[in-house]
């Protein structure tokens, strides 16, 4: 995916300060205003403090589940994304098969494929039963943060090949003609380089992935989501939790853009 | 621990009713319908809010900016969720005020409202993005010209920016064909959703979700090869690699 349509998919600017102050938006700020007291006044909020360890605790599930398969994603899309640029041609080919099905088939399917379909397959195997793994196989979260793992390693597979590729061959050789190992010519130079590259896009594709944590609570993790379904049954309240839910998404993906704006802040770029 | 190839069980996938096969494709075709009902919603309340967003008043792109930060900041499942329910509810209630009573909406019209509400502001992003590639000369030319503003864009700015658009619009229906899966969560019999119920009937679960997931990634190769061809029909005449 290029770089104009992730963020036409996921939110990665904020407006600013300054713009605020304009006639016609402190009108509609008043008439937000308004609305978000109705809501407040009008709606039944009573449950919030029932749950709300609850809640805590799901948005420490949701944010963990997202920094560590990104993370993880991250490790695993640099040899992915490698691997297309250079690699000999049966990983080449391996590299592109496996981007190709993550990013063709649906995240839910995959996440059912492998809670359901693996979870059902490993039992039948006594050496797996008998493995110290077998009290975590046995849980929902393995299958949930393996699933999201996969998925964020394709999608930013595809941008660290563009990455790689995009290293000015010049400097490379510049490397080389200073006698580097290849290994140092990619730890000191083709991947701080493509990393750099990559940044941009790893802001848009980080919100991406929190706007796809929630599914992991069709597999029984229980995540800010999972715990917003929770309430709902056990209250028979519809829309009050869903508002709540996305608030808190809403605030969510808002701390990431601004910890990312941080950071880009803090690279040096020459120029620009 | 039976070998591999009783595990096997082709069977199951027939089209007659013992098999499943039947079943799933029907999913796929609903799932089908539902990507192209909402990817076309979605393009029309696009292109709306693309003009919206770059000729409108200032409430218009405030309201439109609004509709767009909320669609990209919040989960696609809990904004199905949340139209699903609101959707239904207020036409029921809409009805009711009528005097029509409650009424039975369908699960595809339903579905394809939910999908092309999210993709709308999707693609209010991507044609935005487009048009503001289109080069200023070209539109300033075309007012030299004495061109009326719907002749501009219908002349000049829509054939311009198509080019700039396609790349995005195409991920935009894959995402769409993708996004239907969501709709299992509110009960929508789609691919997704008949597939865990034959899975579940069965329990050869790797065989059904294997054999959707080979549905869902045909999809996107035959997406793939027409997206190219068109790709290559409106991109004639503009330099490579862009």
């Amino acid at each position: 995916m290029s770089d104009p349509t992730i963020s036409a998919l996921a939110l990665t600017e904020l407006p600013t300060k300054a713009s605020m102050f304009k006639p016609h938006r402190i009108v509609l700020m008043a008439i937000a205003a308004l609305l978000v007291f109705c809501v407040i006044w009008f709606m039944r909020w009573d449950w919030v403090p029932k749950y709300s360890d609850r809640l805590v605790h799901g948005v420490g599930v949701t944010l963990l589940m997202l920094f560590s398969t990104s993370i993880l994603g991250f490790f695993l899309a640099v040899p992915i994304g490698l691997v297309q640029v250079t690699g000999p041609w049966p990983l080449k080919v391996a590299a592109r098969v496996f981007c190709t099905v993550i990013r063709g088939t649906p995240l839910l399917l995959q996440l059912w494929l492998l809670y359901y379909g693996l979870g059902s397959l490993f039992p039948q195997f006594p050496g797996i039963r008998s493995s110290f793994l077998w009290p975590y196989l046995r849980e929902a979260w393995p299958y949930g943060v393996a699933a999201l793992t996969l998925s964020f390693a394709a999608y930013e597979g595809e941008v660290m090949r563009g990455a790689f590729a995009g290293v000015p061959p010049g400097e490379l050789e510049a490397a080389r003609a200073y006698g580097m190992s290849p290994f140092t010519v990619f730890r000191r130079i083709w991947l701080p380089r493509a990393v750099h590259r990559a940044l941009p896009t790893l802001n848009g594709e980080t919100v991406l992935q929190l706007k796809a944590t929630p599914l992991v609570a069709t597999i029984t993790v229980i995540d800010l989501y999972a715990v917003i379904s929770k309430v709902r049954q056990e209250t028979y309240i519809t829309y009050e939790p869903l508002l709540l839910l996305a608030l808190i998404y809403l605030c969510l993906t808002a701390i990431l853009v601004v910890a990312f704006r941080y950071f880009e802040s803090r690279i040096p770029t020459r120029g620009a | 621990m039976a070998d591999a190839g009783s595990l096997i069980n082709w069977s199951l996938l027939a089209f007659d009713p013992p098999g499943w096969g039947g079943v799933m494709l029907a999913g796929l075709w609903q799932s089908l319908q539902i990507a192209v009902g909402g990817y076309t919603l979605g393009l029309i309340l696009g292109t709306g809010g693309a003009m919206g967003k770059l000729y409108g008043g200032p409430v218009t792109k405030d309201l439109l900016e609004i509709y767009t930060t909320l669609v990209r900041a919040v989960p696609e499942l809990v904004l199905i969720l949340i139209l699903y329910y609101a959707g239904t509810d207020v036409l029921n209630q809409f009805s009711a005020l009528v005097g029509f009573g409650p009424v039975d909406i369908s699960g595809l019209a339903a579905g394809i409202f939910v999908i092309g509400v999210v993709q709308g502001a999707y693609s209010t992003e991507v044609l935005r993005g487009a048009i503001k590639a289109v080069p200023a000369g070209q539109i300033e030319a075309a007012r030299a010209y004495g061109m009326a503003p719907t002749q501009i864009m219908r002349r000049i700015t829509l054939p311009a920016m198509l080019p700039h658009a396609i790349p995005g619009l195409s991920n935009l229906w894959l995402i769409a064909t993708k996004d239907t899966a969501l709709l299992a969560v509110v009960g929508f019999s789609e691919l997704t959703l008949v597939t865990r119920q034959a899975a579940g009937s069965t329990k050869a679960y790797l065989l059904f979700f294997c054999a959707a997931g080979v549905l869902y990634l045909m999809i996107t190769l035959v997406s793939n090869v027409l997206i190219g061809l068109i790709e290559r029909h409106y991109r004639r005449g503009m330099a490579r690699a862009a």
